[in-house]
C-alpha cells in the first residue's frame, strides 16, 4: 500500500473571533465571526449565547455570502430617471442629507402627518419610534401588520405576552407539544432545538397545518387542516375538555378572570369602589376584590343587584362552548379533520395535561401571600404562528388557543407554555396609542399601543382616522402593530389624506412585502393632473439592490449586518429565555467597503439637521454622534436605556447609570448579556410574588403588576357597547354589524371574508406561501449559497388536484383568483390537504433586482402570489374601501386567498411579468472560488 | 487502482437521525462554509448569480414523500447525504493514481487533490453521489468528516467535531467511533435500528441512519371514548357538576 500523505489536522482557523448578532433572519442568534487578515473566513454559533447555544441555521452559516453580495449598494443614489426606471446619479451623503432635510424641514413645520415613516424588518423598532415620535409624525410602525399582529395582539389581551419573543414551550418538560400553522421561519433555531430534545426524551409532537413540511414533517401527528378553520378545530377542543370537565379548576379560579362577575346588564366586568375586579368568595359567599388575601373565587358564583343576577365568566364559558355548534360532529367537514380524530386529539391532550402531571418541589408565594410548596406540571405545550393568524378571523383564532391553554391551566406552569421577560406584562401597563399632531413639534407619545376601548382610539377631532393606515380606527380598532400594508394603497387614494414623503426602511414594498404587487407600482408610479407623482417623494433605505430600490427618489444606502451597531433591546423585540433575561449587540467586526452608513446613524445626523428634541443637546449641536453613541448614552427611563447589561460602574443589571464603556463590556461578554431568573421565580410568573419582585429590581416594570388571565377580554366589548349606540365615541353606521359580531369578547369562529365575498364554487382552492428555513424572505435570494438551495419555487398541488387537471411536474397554471391571475409551474405534493395549493414565499425576482442576471430562474420561473391578493376586499357596490384584513387587529389576511387553476401551454416565462429594472449595482461574478486570507 | 486498509484502526463516522431532521440545510451550509475556506481548494460556484447556479457541494439534504400502499397520510422524509466513508470504498480501489485513499488510522475516505487527476472515475464507482467534481478546481470534492477540524488543537475540545455536527439545530447529527462498542454512536445506533444506505451495494458504509419513528398513529376515538366521558350535556348539568366539584377540593 501506497504511503498516506502528509496532512495537517491542525490548520490555523482564524486570527481573531468576533463575537457579534446574527441578522440573517428575526431569530438573532449569536454568532462567532472568524477573520482572516481582517475579511471573514468562516460564521459559527455561539455556544454561550442564550439563543441559540453554538448552533446555527442555513441562513447564518451563509452569511458570509451577504457580507460580500455584488447586490449591495455602493452609495447614496439620487433619482434621474422616472420612478421605476432605475436610473440614478451617486451623490455624496452631505448631498443625500441637505436633499432629505430639505423635504422634511417644512413639512415637519407645516404639518407633520404629511411624512410616513414605516420600517419593515427594522430589528430598532425602539428607536426608529422614537425619531418619528419626536418628528411629530402619527404616521410609524415596522412591518407587524402584515407579518402576525394577530397572534401578539390576542397574546397579550388575554395572557400578557404570546409566543415567540414574549414565549415559549417548556422544552424541557413538556410531553406533547402542538404546533398550529407554523411555518419554519420564526424563532427557527430555538425550535429546532426544542424539537430535538423532545424528540430525545420520547415526548410527542402534534402538527396542525395544511401543509407537511419542516416541523409538521417531523410531527408524530400531522393533522392536515383546511386553512382558515383552525378557531373551529380549536373550540371543538374546548368543547370536549369542559364536557368532560378535564380542566383546570384551581388555577381558572386563581389566576384567571373566570370568577369575575360580568354585568348582565352592560357585559363589562364588575368592579368594586376602588375599580377591583369582583369576584364572589366562597368562603364568605359574598362578592370581594379578586386579589383579596386569602379568598377562594367561585366560578360560578352570582350577585343579585338592580334587579339582575350577575353571573361569572366562567359561567358565559360554559354557556357558550357547551352549544352543540362546537361539537365535533358538527365542524368535522368544514374543518377536513374527522370527528374521530378530533376526540382522539382532545384524549390526548386531556391525558397528558392530567394524567402525566408531575410537581418540582419548589416553593414560591402568591401575589395573594399564600405560599405553595410545589410547582405542578400540566405538560402540553402550544405554539402557532402565521398559519393561524394571517386570516380574517385570525385574531379570535388566537384567542380560542389560548383560551384552550387556559381552560388546561398549562400556562406560566411546568410542561406548558413559559413567557419570557420582559414578558408577562399585562395588556393595561403597555403604552396606548398617540396621535396628537402639533406643527414642528414632537407628537404626544408613543404611536404604538394597546387600546382598552372607544376612547384610545387614534382619531381626530372630527372622527376621521388620524394615521395614514387607520391603525386604532372602527375598521379595526385593536391594531396594536400598525397597518404598513395599507399606507401606500391609503396614500395614493388619499383616504383619509394625502402625504408628501413616504420614508421606507428594509421593506420591498414593490414586490414581495405588498399586497397587490402590480397594483402598488402602479401606486408608486402614478402621476396626477399636473403631472407630479400622486406620492410626492419617496425616500428609502437598505442595504441592497432590491425592487424598492428603483421607486424611490432618493436611496440612503446602510451597512450589512456585520459593519453596524445595534441593539436587541428589552425596549424592543427581546431576546430573552423562559429562565433568563438576555439582550444584545451587534458591533462593526468588519469596517464597510463602500461609502454607506449604518441607517440608525443616519437618522441621529437627520435628526439633528431637523432639530429633533431627541436628537440635538441644548446647544443644538449634534447629540448622538452615531446609533453606537445613541445605544450606551439613551435614556429612556431614569436608569432604563437600550441595554440592560453592565450598566452604572459596569456591575448593575437592568437598572443603573450609563456606563461609558459598556458596548466594550457587551463585546468582552461574546456581544450579549444575560442575567437567570431566580429558581422560585421561573413558573407562574404573573403570579408570583418572587418573580414581581425580581422583575421590578431589573427595571422590567416599575412595580409589581400581578393580574388575571383574561379568558373575558373587556375592551372588546367597550368597542361592541360603542357599535350597540352606548357612548359618545360612535363608529359610523356602516361598521356597526361588523364591530358587534367580530369584537366577541369571548372567542368565536366565523368564516374567512374572502370566502365570504367570493363564489367558492368558482375559485374551490386554498391557496398559501410558506418561508423555507434555508431563505429570509427576499433577502436569501441574493445569496450565492442560499438560492442554491431554494431558487425554484413551484406551485404545490395535492395529487387530487394534479391527477382532476392532468398535471405532471414542470406543468404550467394559470392560477385565477377574484382580483388577478398568474401563470406558474407546478408541482405534486402528497402530503398537503386536498384542497389547499402553496409555495414558497419570496423567491420570484423582479429581473434585474438583486443583481441577478435576468435570466436567473427567480426571475423567469419564480413568482409572488401576492398578484392575487388585494389590500381591499372585492368591492361590494358601497363605494368604500374595505380593507382585507382582520376588523379586529388590522393584520393582513394573506391566508384568505381563494383561487382556481387551470392547465395552460408551455409559456416563456412566469407571467405576469415585468420590464427588467437598470441595477445601480451592475450583476455579480459569474464564478465564486471565495477563500480569504493567505 | 488504490488498495483500501485492510482494517483501520478507528472507524469515525456520523449517525443522522431521520426522525428528527427537519430539512432546514443548517449542515449543508455549514459544510459549504468550513470547506470553503479549509481542506484544499474552495467549493466553487458557477452562474452563482446567473440562470443555472451550481456549485460544489460535501453533503446535501434531499427531501422524499413516501405515501404508504394502503393508502392513508403521506410523509415527508428529509435525508441529509454526504459520503458514508465506506469500508469497502468503491471510489479508492477504482482510483488510477491513489488520490483517493481510507485512512489507516481513522477510516475516513479522502482525496489528496494533488495527485487528482479530475478523471471522476470515483464519482461514477461511489452509489450513492456523494462525491462532486469542482468545476473550478477539476478536482474531486467530498465529505473529509472535516479531518481538520477534529484533530484540531486550535480549536476548543468541544468544537473538535464536523461542521455539520456542531451546527446542526435539531441534533440529529452525532459524530463518533463505530469501532467502539460503547461509543455514542454504536449505542444511539444500535438502540434506534441504525441501518446502512444501500447495503445490497457491499460498500459497507460507516455512516448509519436511524430511521424515522412510526407516525400517524393515533386511533380515531369515539364518543364514549373514558378520557372524554361527558360530566353533563347541557351547560346546566355542567354548572351544577361544578359546584358538586368545588365543594369537594
Amino acid at each position: 500500500m501506497k504511503d498516506q500523505p502528509y496532512l495537517d489536522t491542525s490548520p490555523k482557523v482564524s486570527d481573531e473571533i468576533r463575537k457579534t448578532t446574527c441578522y440573517m433572519c428575526a431569530c438573532r442568534c449569536g454568532i462567532n465571526v472568524h477573520l482572516k487578515d481582517g475579511e471573514v473566513a468562516y460564521i459559527e454559533g455561539n455556544r454561550d449565547h442564550p439563543v441559540n447555544q453554538g448552533v446555527l441555521c442555513a441562513k447564518g452559516s451563509a452569511g458570509i455570502m451577504q457580507v460580500n453580495a455584488p447586490s449591495r449598494l455602493q452609495a447614496p443614489l439620487k433619482r434621474v430617471g422616472p420612478r421605476g426606471s432605475g436610473e440614478f446619479e451617486e451623490i455624496s451623503w452631505e448631498e443625500a442629507l441637505s436633499l432629505a432635510e430639505s423635504w422634511l424641514k417644512p413639512i415637519r413645520n407645516e404639518n407633520p402627518e404629511k411624512l410616513a415613516f414605516f420600517t419593515g424588518r427594522d430589528q430598532s423598532q425602539s428607536f426608529t419610534s422614537f425619531w418619528a415620535q419626536n418628528y411629530g409624525t402619527p404616521n410609524y410602525a415596522a412591518h407587524g401588520g402584515f407579518c402576525s399582529v394577530n397572534m401578539a395582539a390576542a397574546g397579550i389581551y388575554t395572557m400578557g405576552g404570546a409566543f415567540w419573543e414574549f414565549g415559549q414551550p417548556d422544552w424541557d418538560h413538556t410531553k406533547l407539544l402542538m404546533i398550529f400553522g407554523v411555518a419554519e421561519d420564526h424563532d427557527s433555531n430555538p425550535i429546532k432545538m426544542g424539537i430535538g430534545k423532545i424528540k430525545e426524551r420520547g415526548a410527542r409532537i402534534i402538527g396542525i397545518n395544511p401543509i407537511r413540511t419542516g416541523y409538521n414533517a417531523v410531527a408524530d401527528e400531522w393533522v392536515g387542516i383546511t386553512p382558515g378553520t383552525d378557531g373551529l378545530f380549536i373550540l371543538a377542543l374546548v368543547y370536549e375538555v369542559l364536557k368532560a370537565g378535564k380542566i383546570d379548576l384551581h388555577y381558572l379560579a386563581e389566576y384567571t378572570n373566570a370568577p369575575v362577575l360580568i354585568d348582565a346588564e352592560t357585559g363589562l366586568l364588575m368592579r368594586d369602589a376602588e375599580g377591583k375586579l369582583l369576584v364572589i368568595d366562597r368562603k364568605q359567599c359574598a362578592p370581594a376584590p379578586f386579589d383579596k388575601c386569602g379568598i377562594k373565587p367561585d366560578l360560578n358564583g352570582t350577585l343579585e343587584k338592580n334587579g339582575k343576577i350577575h353571573h361569572t365568566v366562567f359561567h358565559a364559558i360554559v354557556e357558550r362552548y357547551l352549544s352543540h355548534e362546537y361539537a365535533p360532529d358538527a365542524v368535522a367537514e368544514r374543518i377536513g379533520v374527522s370527528a374521530g380524530r378530533i376526540r382522539a386529539i382532545a384524549a390526548e391532550i386531556v391525558r397528558v395535561a392530567f394524567e402525566e402531571s408531575f410537581d418540582i418541589d419548589q416553593e414560591w408565594t402568591d401575589f395573594r401571600g399564600v405560599v405553595h410548596s410545589k410547582m405542578t406540571a400540566r405538560p402540553v405545550s402550544m405554539h402557532a404562528m402565521r398559519g393561524i393568524s394571517a386570516h380574517s378571523n385570525g385574531f379570535q383564532t388566537c384567542r380560542a388557543l389560548h383560551v384552550l391553554q387556559i381552560l388546561l391551566g398549562t400556562v406560566e406552569v411546568p410542561g406548558g407554555f413559559r413567557f419570557k421577560p420582559p414578558y408577562p406584562k399585562p395588556a393595561d401597563i403597555h403604552p396606548k396609542p398617540h396621535c396628537k399632531v402639533t406643527p414642528g413639534a414632537p407628537l404626544d407619545g408613543p404611536h404604538l399601543g394597546f387600546v382598552h376601548g372607544p376612547d384610545d382610539l387614534a382619531l381626530k377631532e372630527d372622527g376621521s382616522p388620524a394615521r395614514i393606515d387607520k391603525a386604532f380606527t372602527w375598521e379595526n380598532p385593536m391594531s396594536a402593530h400598525g397597518l404598513m400594508h395599507m399606507v401606500i394603497s391609503n396614500a395614493y387614494a388619499g383616504d383619509p389624506y394625502k402625504i408628501d414623503t413616504l420614508f421606507m426602511y428594509m421593506a420591498n414594498m414593490s414586490w414581495n412585502s405588498s399586497m397587490n404587487t402590480k397594483g402598488v407600482i402602479h401606486m408608486l408610479t402614478d402621476k396626477d393632473e399636473i403631472g407630479q407623482y400622486v406620492i410626492p417623494r419617496i425616500i428609502y433605505s437598505d442595504a441592497y439592490s432590491s425592487e424598492m430600490v428603483a421607486y424611490a427618489d432618493l436611496i440612503l444606502p446602510d451597512t450589512t449586518y456585520l459593519e453596524r451597531h445595534d441593539c436587541i433591546s428589552l425596549l424592543d423585540r427581546p431576546i430573552c429565555e423562559a429562565d433568563a433575561v438576555a439582550d444584545a449587540i451587534r458591533w462593526p467586526v468588519i469596517k464597510p467597503d463602500r461609502n454607506v452608513r449604518g441607517f440608525q446613524s443616519v437618522l441621529c445626523d437627520l435628526g439633528a439637521r431637523l432639530n429633533l428634541p431627541g436628537f440635538v443637546n441644548e446647544d443644538g449641536s449634534q447629540k448622538y454622534a452615531d446609533y453606537g453613541d445613541y445605544i450606551v448614552n439613551h435614556i429612556r427611563k431614569p436608569g432604563i436605556g437600550p441595554l440592560a447589561g453592565f450598566r452604572g460602574d459596569g456591575t448593575a443589571s437592568g437598572r443603573g447609570e450609563v456606563n461609558p464603556e459598556q458596548l466594550d463590556r457587551y463585546i468582552e461578554n461574546g456581544g450579549f448579556f444575560v442575567e437567570h431568573v431566580p429558581d422560585d421565580a421561573r413558573y407562574y410568573k404573573p403570579w408570583n410574588a418572587g418573580y414581581q419582585d425580581w422583575a421590578v429590581a431589573m427595571g422590567l416594570y416599575d412595580s409589581a403588576q400581578p393580574y388575571l388571565f383574561s379568558l373575558y377580554v373587556e375592551p372588546m366589548r367597550k368597542f361592541q357597547l360603542a357599535a350597540e349606540g352606548y357612548g359618545d365615541r360612535q363608529p359610523p353606521d356602516h361598521l356597526r354589524a361588523q364591530i358587534i359580531e367580530t369584537l366577541d369578547p369571548l372567542p368565536i369562529w366565523y368564516p374567512p371574508f374572502e370566502e365570504c365575498a367570493v363564489d367558492t364554487e368558482a375559485f374551490p382552492l386554498h391557496a398559501l406561501t410558506q418561508r423555507p428555513m434555508a431563505m429570509y424572505h427576499s433577502w436569501g435570494t441574493q445569496n450565492a449559497w442560499l438560492r442554491q438551495i431554494h431558487g425554484l419555487n413551484p406551485l404545490y398541488l395535492p395529487s387530487k388536484q394534479m391527477l382532476a387537471h392532468g398535471f405532471k411536474d414542470g406543468d404550467w397554471a394559470k392560477v385565477t383568483s377574484a382580483h388577478g391571475d398568474i401563470v406558474v409551474p407546478v408541482a405534486e405534493m402528497a402530503a398537503l390537504n386536498e384542497n389547499t395549493v402553496w409555495t414558497w414565499n419570496a423567491i420570484g425576482k423582479r429581473k434585474g433586482a438583486w443583481a441577478l442576471d435576468e435570466n436567473a430562474p427567480e426571475a423567469t420561473k419564480g413568482f409572488l402570489l401576492n398578484h392575487l391578493i388585494h389590500e381591499l376586499q372585492p368591492p361590494k357596490g358601497d363605494g368604500l374601501r374595505w380593507v382585507n384584513s382582520d376588523p379586529v387587529t388590522g393584520q393582513a389576511a394573506w391566508f384568505d386567498l381563494r383561487v382556481r387553476i387551470e392547465k395552460v401551454k408551455l409559456p416563456h416565462e412566469s407571467q405576469p411579468n415585468f420590464e427588467t429594472l437598470k441595477s445601480p449595482v451592475g450583476q455579480g461574478p459569474s464564478e465564486l472560488k471565495w477563500k480569504v486570507g493567505s | 487502482m488504490t488498495e483500501l486498509p485492510a482494517q483501520t484502526n478507528r472507524k469515525l463516522g456520523l449517525v443522522i437521525d431521520l426522525d428528527t431532521c427537519v430539512g432546514c440545510h443548517a449542515c449543508v451550509v455549514s459544510c459549504k462554509g468550513w470547506n470553503t475556506e479549509n481542506y484544499g481548494a474552495p467549493l466553487s460556484d458557477q452562474s452563482a448569480y446567473g440562470a443555472n447556479p451550481s456549485g460544489t457541494f460535501l453533503n446535501r439534504v434531499h427531501s422524499y414523500e413516501i405515501a404508504p400502499e394502503t393508502g392513508g397520510v403521506a410523509q415527508l422524509i428529509h435525508f441529509p447525504k454526504s459520503c458514508l466513508h465506506c469500508e469497502d470504498a468503491p471510489c479508492v480501489t477504482v482510483c488510477p493514481t491513489g488520490a483517493s485513499y481510507k485512512r489507516l488510522e481513522d477510516g475516513i475516505v479522502l482525496v489528496n487533490e494533488s495527485d487528482c487527476i479530475g478523471c471522476g472515475l470515483c464519482a461514477w464507482a461511489c452509489p450513492y453521489g456523494a462525491r462532486e467534481m469542482d468545476t473550478a478546481e477539476g478536482v474531486m470534492k467530498k465529505c473529509t468528516l472535516c479531518v481538520d477540524r477534529i484533530y484540531n488543537e486550535n480549536l476548543p475540545e468541544e468544537d473538535r467535531v464536523p461542521a455539520c455536527v456542531r451546527t446542526c439545530p435539531a441534533g440529529a447529527r452525532h459524530f463518533g467511533d463505530f469501532a467502539d462498542p460503547d461509543s455514542n454512536v454504536s449505542q444511539l445506533s444500535a438502540e434506534r435500528g441504525g441501518f446502512d444506505l444501500m447495503p445490497e451495494q457491499c460498500t459497507k458504509p460507516v455512516n448509519k441512519y436511524l430511521p424515522p419513528r412510526p407516525k400517524d398513529t393515533m386511533d380515531e376515538v369515539d364518543i364514549l371514548a373514558p378520557l372524554l366521558a361527558p360530566v353533563a350535556q347541557e351547560p346546566k348539568g355542567f354548572m351544577s357538576w361544578l359546584d358538586k366539584t368545588l365543594e369537594n377540593l
